[in-house]
């Protein structure tokens, strides 16, 4: 929570570079196959207005999950605060079996007492929530279809963030994997070059578009930010000297290093995963060559050593390799290269080309941008069956990034002529657009586990 | 006798006016003095008339060469106007059709060592960025080796690659892709 309110602070402090979130989200596919889950408005037991509307954006995390599907207020048949409230039996005949209640009660100047529950009412219908069960020997009250509850005291402004840990709870103990929903997102925002001065911006958000903060803004292109994994740092490639420069910068301070100024490409900066090297692509020696370098010593290794174009390197989960892709078998496909050994292998063989890859956190699957019959996709490659699966529909996709519990993928690509984030979950079932208000999105980078 | 007193008179006045001729004649120090004088002023004449020449030449000079940096300039201001070719799809080959128009900036970058260029690599939408980053460097690459073939020198060309982040043309229409996928030859 102390990093909470360091960004809150910041946020105020960078007035400027605050915006009104500027990315919703429009859900195209999915919710039918989706969970129903109930989530009641919390009961608000203060006076005036609640400061925030905690169980509204559970929902909308829920929904935006993929995973869930939760039914409209209107159709719920009571709306219980606590578990002894709840009528299981109304609530299991609208074919919902679990529930989300809960409360909000002022606890002294800007302090709240957030509490809720998390119930099974098909459990809870059997058990009529007086289930029993041995403890010690002895025969005790155990309510087992009460599968969470907690409470916690907070202040007003970090109510969207309890809203997403009651989301993050709510969805490891229904689904086993770990909730995304207290992550970030970073992105470029390019508005109209010929009106704006500053028209190439480097943006993050909430994982849900809200919090927008403007880390930079510039009159040339910003390309490629990537997270740190501690989510303190973002590395990209900056135009602003007119020449591609590496850069990384603090989030909360602000203050920023030149990694790189060599002639050429310096492109594709991306943090291993103990956060001590950057790999990146640089062409210093003749063409694009992927390096890594150490970054407290800014010490380079060379990597690949090939006439053709090797770029887009990503780590492998152990950081012991990367993937890349190379048209060194003539058009570009994805490659990996032991960072001991040097050894390389061809990971892709299907479609025209493949590019932009990057494993999964689990290792075995790999997210790509896959080409066939011209069209830009979003696809996986089961890593050990060789398979490539087309994700999506959408139209010229491009860098598309996991969320760290390897969920969900966001994107950029183009609707309606404009560039656009976008969703699709790693089954492929759930997909939805985040339309800007304002440019084009592009660039996305999805933040790695923040608290 | 009148006229003895005549005769007379002459032969008196003759030597005094001789004696008086003689003494009032210039010393040889009188007639280098002159003499040094009348070089002087030659030499004053001549060097002014040396430094009016000059002076003629130097304006010429400066004229001609300002009407060769407006020649320069005006030449630069037409190759700006031509300063774009265009690439085929995930193709980095400068097509034929775009071969005058660079010999055109060879043959003014030859005569003029002192100008510089910048090579811009642009590709359209299609692809990932950083691969297109790539692709749009092959593009500025294959300009400036063709450049360097006609003759100008490596000092006076550099290459940066914008990949798909400049497009000159929004939109992803055939039109739009074929405007994008350029190198430009931009003058410092």
């Amino acid at each position: 929570m102390k990093k909470i309110r360091m960004l809150l602070g910041l946020v105020i402090l960078s007035a400027s570079g605050m915006a009104k979130a500027a990315l919703e989200i429009v859900i195209t596919e999915g919710v039918d196959s989706a969970r129903p889950i109930g989530v009641v408005p919390f009961k608000w037991e203060g006076s005036g207005q609640m400061p925030e509307n905690i169980s509204e954006v559970v929902m909308a995390d829920l929904m935006r999950s993929g995973k869930f599907n939760p039914i409209a207020v209107t159709k719920m048949p009571q709306q219980p605060a606590t578990d002894k409230q709840v009528n299981y039996s109304a609530w299991a005949a609208t074919g919902v079996d679990t529930i989300v209640v809960g409360s909000v009660a002022p606890e002294g100047a800007d302090r709240y007492r957030v509490s809720f529950e998390l119930i099974d009412v098909l459990r809870g219908q059997v058990t009529g929530g007086k289930s029993q069960g041995m403890s010690n020997g002895k025969l005790v009250d155990s309510a087992d279809h009460v599968i969470d509850a907690r409470q916690s005291v907070i202040g007003s402004a970090d109510f969207r963030q309890y809203a997403h840990r009651i989301s993050d709870v709510v969805y490891e103990k229904l689904t086993g994997e770990r909730g995304a929903f207290l992550t970030r997102l970073a992105y470029v925002v390019v508005r109209d070059r010929n009106k704006e001065k500053l028209p190439y911006q480097l943006v993050i958000s909430d994982y849900d578009g809200e919090n927008e903060t403007r880390l930079l803004s510039s009159p040339e292109p910003l390309m490629s930010p990537s997270w740190s994994p501690d989510g303190e740092k973002l590395a990209y490639v900056s135009f602003e000297n007119k020449r591609p420069q590496i850069f990384i910068q603090d989030i909360y301070t602000m203050a920023r290093t030149k990694m790189t100024d060599f002639p050429g490409i310096n492109s594709s900066p991306v943090f291993s995963p103990d956060g001590k090297s950057l790999a990146m692509v640089l062409s210093k020696d003749g063409n694009p060559e992927i390096y890594v370098m150490d970054i407290a010593t800014k010490n380079l290794q060379r990597i690949t050593r090939n006439r053709a174009i090797d770029t887009e390197p990503a780590w492998t989960p152990d950081g012991k390799s990367l993937t890349f892709s190379s048209e060194r078998g003539g058009k570009p496909q994805i490659y990996s290269v032991n960072l001991s050994s040097r050894k390389v292998r061809r990971l892709t063989f299907e479609g025209e080309q493949n590019l932009g890859g990057t494993i999964t956190p689990d290792g075995k699957q790999m997210v790509l941008v896959n080409r066939t019959r011209g069209d830009y996709r979003i696809a996986k490659l089961g890593l050990e069956n060789g398979g490539i699966q087309v994700l999506t529909k959408t139209f010229l996709d491009e860098s598309p990034s996991i969320a760290p519990n390897g969920s969900m993928i966001i994107y950029s690509t183009l609707h309606n002529g404009t560039q656009v984030l976008s969703l699709v979950s790693l089954d492929g079932r759930f997909k939805a657009r985040l339309p800007a208000t304002n440019g084009q999105v592009k660039s996305p980078s999805w933040s790695p586990f923040l608290f | 006798m009148q006229m003895n007193k005549v005769m007379k008179s002459f032969i008196i006045a003759l030597p005094v006016v001789t004696m008086m001729a003689c003494s009032s004649g210039p010393s040889e120090e009188e007639l280098a003095a002159e003499r040094n004088r009348v070089a002087q002023e030659q030499a004053e004449a001549e060097r002014q008339a040396r430094e009016a020449e000059q002076a003629r030449v130097q304006a010429e000079a400066a004229t001609r060469m300002q009407r060769q940096q407006e020649m320069v300039e005006e030449q630069k201001a037409a190759l700006k106007k031509e300063q774009t070719v265009y690439f085929d799809f995930d193709r980095a080959t400068i097509k034929a059709e775009f071969q005058a128009l660079l010999d055109k900036h060879a043959e003014f970058l030859v005569n003029n060592p002192d100008q510089n260029v910048v090579i811009e690599g642009h590709t359209d939408q299609r692809g990932t960025p950083e691969y297109n980053i790539a692709l749009g460097e092959r593009r500025a690459q294959a300009v400036e080796t063709y450049l360097m073939n006609a003759g100008v020198s490596s000092s006076q060309i550099s290459t940066v690659s914008y990949g798909e982040e400049k497009p000159a043309v929004m939109g992803s229409t055939e039109y739009a892709m074929a405007q994008n996928r350029r190198g430009i030859v931009v003058y410092q």
